[in-house]
């Protein structure tokens, strides 16, 4: 465990090319957007956190229901790095998606559906990092932890079709194109290569964060440890 | 009536208690000593179903914790040295409740002998929130009597008490105990042990360390005996 | 013997109500907070009559919502404040009839507070439109998935440092469905809405309030173990 494994040290190198590649295909592949322009190419970008971000929160549900099946702590481990990643990309679709929303819809924040489910599974986010802070016995803390990010993982679908009986503005891109949603527009295949691997990229970007932060948590357990013998 | 074997219990990365082995035979009375911190009270936690072992076998009253919990609750009476009592019933709708509870039924006239036994009878209409601390633990010991638990563990009774209600708790515990119950307490109070136990086991780094009954105590002096186990 | 779980269940909700009905604090702190909550949205939000029929169903949930978490908080910490928790796990009950029992018990005082701040709100703004069995049952059933997840919660949060304070925030981002669909479908009732208008989110809250019961039912197990 303190060597740091070979396959890891591939996959960071593996993410930085493949981001990079996303980068340059976002920039400069894709065709420019006739209507909104330029400023739509932070869409790729934007749907590619958004995803990774979406993935973050089901698996630390899924993380959620087998540390109470089975209490291994390396389930918690695994839910919390996907909290921790799962909130900083929400955070960075948000911002991105602000970025786009200005010239697009402008402003920078409207209570559409998926915006606020964003906002509420922020809020989630921030619950379960105060609920962890207040408990001592680490066991405790993943236990709760579990349970709370099951329960947000229920709540949010419902949350979302909630909010849908209100009308939403926001582009359906991918599907079905609604006539109704503001600046909506058809993908060429450019466009639609470019998402693909912006898609890619960042679920790789995502796997080597999770794996990261697994790795740490476990190195902090260790030194924890280690302290613990020191003192008695 | 109380078969422990190699019982370790650990919070997080912490021991608290250490293979521990414990036995106990009816009709004993066992004065768990040790310092604080020894874990004493999460030892009592254990047997009394409140706290699951993390391995190690426990056995009390023929049923194994925790996978029949139900069962050895039902024949158990546990006092801590929080009351478990509402402030804002009175003494005999406290016992009403827990005698519903534990499922008796016609429990008015268990009521009445319990609250005689304890010398609280007179009092047996007053709110819970004017009792004493004296008192509060009376009715606490009633509590715990109320449905003929077999077996009966005590958690640090003599906390908080004076002179006058340390002595009535004495006579009260004699009284419960002569019933060929069997009883385990912790207790830092050396005195007060001595003159209620039959045994004497000391708890100390997450072991029992040395155990005697009280006929092999040379000249029934319980003080030199905690100190060499402790020095041991 | 060991109780039934609909004897220990009542034993429960028995006991609860009858120490509330000697202390009436928990009832006395709701009811004055749901109170002021509603002066405040008052000037708040200048609530004249055309405002009001477009406002009414979310100043009602929010004021229940809030002070919701004071009784939660309360009938909690009773339980855990002299050990009485642990007198209940010792019982020989299961475990999850002591979730009901609370929960119950904490469903009737947020419906007593309910029963009383309406008729308050109607005296107070010449609102009498909440006074129809439809706008109720939204009431209730709103009421019953937020208790149901609230008792979970809180029974969570009183084993932690911040306690009291940690419930809202963890309760309202997850309970955000049931207030959302109970001022819609009230809402759509109050302002005569189609039927449509008023099923979708009622439907929403009934499957809201069927999983979170389930769930709260199989979780409470784990919060209470040690």
């Amino acid at each position: 465990m303190q060597q740091k494994p070979t396959l890891l040290t591939i996959l960071d190198v593996l993410s930085i090319i493949v981001i990079g590649y996303a980068t340059y295909s976002a920039l400069f592949i894709a065709p420019t957007e006739l209507v909104m322009g330029e400023v739509q190419r932070v869409f790729y970008f934007h749907v590619g956190t958004g995803w990774v971000a979406l993935l973050g929160f089901i698996i630390a549900s899924i993380a959620g229901i087998l540390y109470l099946i089975n209490k291994k702590m390396i389930w918690d481990r695994f839910g919390f790095a996907a909290v921790e990643v799962s909130c900083m990309f929400f955070i960075i679709t948000i911002i991105l998606g602000s970025v786009w929303a200005r010239p697009a819809w402008n402003t920078w924040w409207t209570w559409d559906v998926r915006l606020t489910t964003a906002a509420i599974t922020e809020l989630i986010f921030i619950a379960y990092f105060m609920l962890r802070a207040g408990i001592e016995d680490p066991e405790k803390r993943a236990r709760f932890g579990a349970i709370y990010t099951i329960l947000g993982g229920l709540s949010a679908p419902i949350t979302f079709m909630v909010i849908r009986l209100f009308r939403s503005i926001h582009p359906v891109v991918v599907g079905n194109p609604s006539a109704e949603a503001q600046g909506g527009f058809d993908m060429s295949v450019d466009m639609r290569n470019t998402l693909f691997i912006a898609l890619i990229a960042f679920t790789i970007l995502f796997i080597d964060f999770i794996w990261h932060r697994v790795r740490l948590g476990a190195l902090q357990e260790k030194v924890e440890e280690l302290k613990l013998e020191k003192i008695s | 009536m109380i078969s422990v074997t190699k019982l370790t219990k650990r919070f997080g990365l912490k021991t608290i208690l250490r293979n521990l082995d414990f036995q106990v035979a009816r009709g004993e009375f066992v004065a768990l000593l040790g310092p604080n911190g020894a874990g004493k009270t999460t030892f009592l936690r254990i047997l009394s179903s409140l706290s699951k072992p993390s391995y190690g076998t426990v056995k009390v009253a023929g049923h194994s914790l925790p996978n029949e919990s139900a069962k050895v609750r039902a024949k158990l009476g546990v006092v801590s040295h929080l009351p478990l009592l509402y402030p804002d019933l009175t003494a005999e709708e406290n016992l009403q409740f827990y005698a519903r509870m534990y499922g008796l039924t016609h429990y008015a006239s268990r009521i009445t002998d319990v609250l005689q036994l304890i010398g609280l009878e007179p009092r047996r209409k007053d709110l819970v929130r004017t009792f004493s601390r004296g008192m509060q633990q009376r009715l606490s010991i009633g509590r715990a009597i109320l449905h003929q638990p077999e077996i009966i563990l005590f958690d640090e009774p003599y906390t908080g008490l004076d002179q006058d209600a340390s002595s009535m708790l004495d006579d009260l515990l004699r009284s419960i105990a002569s019933h060929g119950r069997t009883v385990v307490m912790t207790s830092h109070d050396l005195i007060r042990a001595e003159s209620l136990a039959t045994r004497f086991d000391v708890l100390s780094r997450g072991m029992i360390t040395a155990s005697i009954n009280k006929n092999d105590l040379r000249q029934n002096n319980v003080l030199d005996f905690y100190k060499q186990a402790l020095e041991s | 013997m060991n109780p039934s779980f609909l004897k220990a269940t009542l034993a429960i909700i028995h006991k609860d109500l009858a120490a509330e009905f000697r202390s009436r604090e928990l009832l006395t702190a709701m009811l004055s907070f749901s109170v002021l909550v509603i002066l405040i949205f008052n000037f708040a939000l200048d609530l004249n009559p055309d405002v009001r029929q477009t406002v009414t169903a979310g100043v009602l949930w929010t004021t229940f919502a809030f002070a919701g978490t004071l009784g939660l908080n309360r009938s909690m910490a009773v339980e855990k404040d002299r050990g009485c928790m642990d007198g209940l796990l010792l019982a020989p009950v299961d475990r999850s009839a002591i979730f009901f029992g609370k929960a119950i018990s904490n469903l009737a005082f947020m419906l007593i507070v309910e029963a009383i701040v309406l008729p308050l709100y109607a005296f107070f703004y010449n609102e009498t439109r909440i006074f129809q069995w439809e706008f109720i049952a939204v009431l209730l059933l709103g009421s019953i998935g937020y208790i149901a997840v609230g008792t979970l919660l809180s029974a969570m949060t009183i084993q932690t440092r911040t306690r009291e304070i940690l419930l809202p925030i963890l309760l309202f981002p997850v309970v955000v469905p049931v207030l959302i669909a109970s001022v819609l479908a009230s809402g759509a009732i109050i302002n005569d809405m189609t039927l449509p208008q008023i099923m979708s989110p009622l439907n929403l809250l009934i499957v809201y309030d069927v999983i979170f019961i389930a769930v709260s039912f199989m979780f409470f197990d784990f919060i209470v173990e040690e």
